[in-house]
């Protein structure tokens, strides 16, 4: 098998998905670049390399530059799916959702129950998030929970390159809109990716690694951190499950309270937010189905309750790290 | 000349049926049984009409918060949408949209949409489609005054000149967004002056006027489905009731309020110009008028007397699988 990045992995996907189906499209800013300048066509092939080459072999009808305009981008899919495409939009950056979330949370999310179960609106949102670029307060969030909160959406987020295809087709073949969060950090992380098409089914949790004495459960690059984690524990003779859930909307609850069940303990290692993230949404869960399991408190491990800093030694202290995770370990064993 | 006197029928049963559904639910309102918010469309009937008039079930439009014209004129079911007002579980949206959001896909009826200027970037999606798929297909979003200042609309309008989608922007004034006046809130010389500086043709034409309108209709619509891009229009009229039911109208004047059905009445306007014609008596007129009375009267009736959904629609149709 070849190992392939994750940037590459989600080409495979996308590349593989619009040769099955004429009505797959894409479209965003600079997905392609360099229309009205007077440099090459393709100069950007997404901000960070996703879309390369697409427009070569699909054409500028199916990959499709736009100005930034990120209410239309979303509104244009959301319409363009409900009426017969297979769009994939992209959002920069997660933190733009600000100037478009209403075409997301109030329009595409809503038509299918607003409108009685008449409509189907198969669209995919790729998306970045993550901190750690030192792209400060604005371009570095994870956001996730915000969009997991809403129903009607689906929300992914891989955290290997082979996850990456397999849930990328799986989204593009989805009869609903799904958001697909890729971490910004991540994209040259590579693995063992079949060259043929597959999808991963959504709602189903990877675990990661098998333990019994405390289960991690872990989203998107926070995914790696947890298993550095759990090699220092193993070190010191303490056995960590790994659960990364893949999907936030729908969740597996049942691997992640099974899991709980065995081992009697839950750390949460989650990017998004410090108040109601799915670090208090995974506690919660825990804390209402897996009370009896649980031999000591729930720890959730999560940056703090502020925005993103920009100063490197800041940035640095925001994000969870192994430290903090083995720190967080050792508080719940005392 | 009898398809044009059947055309002139045709217009008129679709104004008529329009302020027939509108001036009852007025009335039925007052009952108490129709839930939640209605926003009426009487008194801007011949831009719908007009308007859809050169559409097919496979061309699109979206709407507003004031969308029951739009969808009479498209082609929705009345029984459906009266049910739907009604929060009835055979309406049209299965009693789960509501008057703001009565949608009929198969009608090309892309939803009622109850956030101003929420429906345009969805529009020139639906456009997109037309021109990704290669069809000759047209989508159409209307919008009020209001919706014209919103940052979507500006996008929409940009997008579409960019990509050279088949659309056609149709901005319906009535002077008032809520109860703020247009005059006030349009920071334009005008809605069509200020569309026309994002790169696409716009005309204002009188809204009150349905051959006016029907025109302009026709040109725009035509210039999108043979691949010229899009088009705005300025439809100017006034909306007879106030900006929801139960509004006070304070911002209004009298003497406003007291005039709007002796100038401002398309149906009015539209019976004169036709009876002064070769074709069309008043008789013909008059008898639609009964025939539109009875349509309505039953859609009333079966809606009141169809069953709401049940709590197990509660969790039904949230998504296609999950």
């Amino acid at each position: 098998m070849t190992q392939k990045t994750i940037r590459e992995a989600l080409n495979d996907a996308l590349r593989q998905e619009m040769r099955r189906d004429n009505n797959v499209i894409i479209l965003g800013e600079d997905v392609a670049g360099g229309h009205g300048g007077t440099g090459v066509i393709d100069a950007y092939g997404g901000p960070l390399g996703v879309t390369k080459g697409l427009i070569g072999e699909f054409g500028a009808n199916r990959v499709i530059d736009t100005p930034i305009t990120e209410s239309a981008i979303m509104g244009a899919a959301a319409g363009a799916a409900a009426t017969g495409l297979r769009p994939i939009a992209e959002l920069m950056f997660v933190d733009f959702m600000g100037v478009c979330f209403d075409q997301i949370f109030n329009q595409a999310a809503k038509f299918r129950y607003m409108f009685g179960g008449k409509t189907r609106t198969p669209m995919v949102i790729r998306t970045t998030i993550g901190a750690g670029m030192r792209t400060a307060a604005q371009h570095s969030q994870c956001l996730y929970h915000m969009f997991t909160s809403v129903p009607g959406l689906k929300c992914v987020m891989p955290s290997n390159a082979y996850d990456a295809k397999g849930l990328l087709i799986e989204a593009i073949r989805d009869d609903d809109p799904v958001i697909f969060f890729e971490n910004k950090l991540l994209y040259d992380h590579a693995c063992d990716v079949p060259d043929e098409s597959y999808a991963i089914p959504f709602g189903e949790a990877n675990v990661v690694r098998e333990g019994h004495d405390i289960t991690i459960v872990a989203f998107s690059r926070m995914v790696h951190i947890a298993e550095e984690a759990a090699k220092t524990l193993a070190s010191e003779g303490i056995s960590v499950e790994v659960i990364d859930p893949r999907t936030t909307s729908p969740l597996d609850e049942e691997t992640i309270l099974e899991s709980v069940e065995k081992t009697g303990r839950l750390v949460v290692v989650d990017e998004s937010a410090a108040r109601c993230g799915m670090a208090a949404d995974i506690a919660g869960l825990v804390a209402e189905k897996g009370f009896s399991s649980l031999k000591g408190p729930i720890i959730q491990i999560t940056p703090p309750h502020t925005p993103v800093p920009f100063s490197p030694p800041l940035e640095d202290a925001f994000i969870p790290s192994a430290a903090t995770v083995v720190a967080g370990v050792h508080r719940l064993l005392k | 000349m009898g398809s044009d006197k059947n055309k002139l029928l045709d217009a008129y049963r679709r104004m008529k049926s329009i302020r027939e559904f509108e001036e009852r639910i007025h009335v039925e309102n007052t009952t108490g049984e129709i839930p939640g918010f209605v926003h009426l469309y009487a008194g801007q009937e011949a831009i719908a009409t007009a308007v859809c008039k050169h559409l097919k079930d496979s061309d699109y439009i979206g709407s507003t918060h004031r969308g029951h014209g739009h969808s009479i004129a498209k082609g929705c079911d009345i029984n459906g949408m009266m049910a739907e007002i009604y929060g009835k579980k055979n309406g049209l949206c299965a009693g789960k949209g509501g008057s703001m959001h009565i949608a009929d896909f198969e009608k090309g009826m892309l939803g009622a949409n109850a956030i101003v200027g929420g429906n345009p970037p969805l529009v020139i999606g639906a456009a997109l489609t037309a021109k990704v798929q290669g069809t000759d297909g047209v989508a159409v979003s209307f919008s009020g005054d209001g919706a014209s200042n919103q940052g979507t609309t500006f996008e929409s309008m940009n997008m579409a000149v960019v990509l050279q989608l088949p659309v056609v922007f149709i901005f319906e004034n009535n002077g008032y967004g809520e109860g703020t006046g247009c005059d006030y809130a349009v920071g334009a010389e005008s809605i069509a002056q200020r569309a026309e500086g994002f790169g696409l043709p716009a005309v204002q034409v009188d809204g009150t006027d349905f051959f006016a309108v029907e025109a302009a209709a026709k040109e725009a619509i035509n210039r999108a489905r043979t691949g010229q891009g899009p088009s705005a229009i300025e439809a100017v009229a006034m909306r007879f009731y106030g900006h929801f039911e139960g509004d006070p109208q304070a911002y209004r004047s009298a003497e406003e309020l007291t005039q709007l059905r002796e100038t401002g009445d398309c149906l009015k306007i539209f019976r004169d110009k036709v009876e002064a014609g070769k074709h069309v008596t008043k008789a013909d007129l008059d008898q639609i008028d009964q025939e539109v009375k009875s349509v309505i009267d039953s859609a009333v009736k079966a809606a009141r007397e169809a069953d709401f959904p049940t709590k197990d629609d509660l969790l039904t149709d949230v998504y296609v699988s999950y």
